[in-house]
């Protein structure tokens, strides 16, 4: 996309997509969220739900969950991802990360334990070796029934989308920041492929999928429902 | 107003940073680690504060806990925990109230009890 039409884009999100509100040194942005909508009629309306966040730890969303009775599990898979112990060589000699001792160190729970996971914009960013033994894996963890929310940038997004990390701050209502990398994680796990960059500091989009590689992702589950949004969001809402 | 820095007070017990202690640590007043410990901690009246350098392996019980620094193992606090921007915590919390700074990372599961109602 040239630079003007990407001005152009930016402008048009000004007025129509998430509501920016500059902070000191950071940006807070605030998005309605039609997934999220639909999931939080579960969450209010049933008791003592066991639900996984797979994103930054946020006292927010754990606050959310508390004070409606639910249990919630934090686990920050992108952050663990960059684990220098995971990386290792595939069949052609291709940096790449160990997916095998990724999942016997994180996501460790028993089958059909979750009500819910939510699942943030996890597969744009994860490593690609990682993404589907990582879907398979929350396949294992949900319960029959149970929902899993995930968001997925479109082409138009541009490669440069920031990682961010989402804080519960209504029904159906998200506030989202950009994710500063810890100095430690501020490496690429497999080379050029999952680099961070210096301008950054942040996660880099490893990739877009489109609705069909999404329902590929998801096809184990039982139902998949896609729920457009004015700021290059697809928001899924997959049911196992 | 500036934010506490958690840093450690005089007439603190302290566990300094070239300290590894392994085993069972229990006591009646505040501890401040900065350096490794290995088993478990039990200060049921008292809070333990990880500092920034401060690694810690073991299963916690006291009434608050604040962590800068590394924390593996289960905490039960009755009152409250505090993880810091620098805190890195794997093991499921316990408590009636948590606060966690932006940056911290957490992996496991968040019990919030109510107080008890006398």
């Amino acid at each position: 996309m040239s630079s003007v039409s990407q001005n152009f884009m930016k402008l048009f999100r000004g007025s129509s997509g998430p509501e920016a509100i500059a902070e000191q040194g950071s940006q807070k942005l605030t998005r309605r969220s039609s997934g999220l909508g639909e999931l939080s009629r579960t969450w209010e309306s049933a008791e003592a739900l066991c639900v996984l966040d797979l994103g930054s730890t946020s006292a927010t969303n754990i606050r959310h969950f508390t004070e409606r009775g639910h249990r919630i599990y934090s686990e920050d898979l992108l952050t663990a991802s960059t684990e220098p112990e995971l990386l290792t060589k595939d069949e052609n000699g291709v940096a790449a990360l160990d997916s095998r001792k990724f999942l016997a160190d994180n996501l460790v729970y028993p089958a059909a334990h979750f009500d819910v996971v939510l699942c943030w914009n996890l597969p744009d960013y994860l490593d690609e070796s990682l993404v589907k033994p990582v879907v398979g894996r929350l396949w294992s963890v949900l319960k029959p029934g149970g929902m899993l929310l995930a968001f997925f940038h479109t082409r138009d997004a541009g490669p440069d989308s920031p990682c961010h990390r989402f804080h519960i701050i209504g029904g159906d209502t998200l506030e989202m920041k950009r994710i500063v990398l810890r100095q430690e994680a501020r490496r690429p796990p497999t080379g050029t492929a999952h680099g961070v960059t210096s301008t950054s500091d942040g996660f880099q989009l490893q990739r877009v999928f489109n609705n069909r590689h999404i329902e590929n992702l998801f096809r184990d589950f039982a139902s998949i429902k896609f729920f457009l949004a004015r700021d290059n969001i697809r928001e899924v809402l997959v049911v196992r | 107003m500036s934010a506490p820095t958690a840093a450690p007070a005089s007439g603190l017990a302290q566990i300094g940073k070239s300290v590894f202690v392994k085993g069972e640590l229990s006591g009646s007043e505040d501890l401040y680690v900065d350096g490794q410990v290995e088993g478990s901690i039990a200060l049921k009246s008292n809070s333990l504060t990880v500092g920034p350098n401060g690694q810690v392996k073991a299963s916690v019980e006291a009434k608050g806990v604040i962590v800068l620094g590394k924390l593996e193992g289960n905490i039960q606090a009755s009152d409250r925990v505090e993880l810091r921007k620098s805190a890195i915590v794997t093991g499921d919390i316990s408590t009636q109230r948590i606060s966690i700074e932006e940056g911290a990372y957490l992996k496991g599961k968040v019990d919030i009890h109510r107080a008890d109602v006398k």
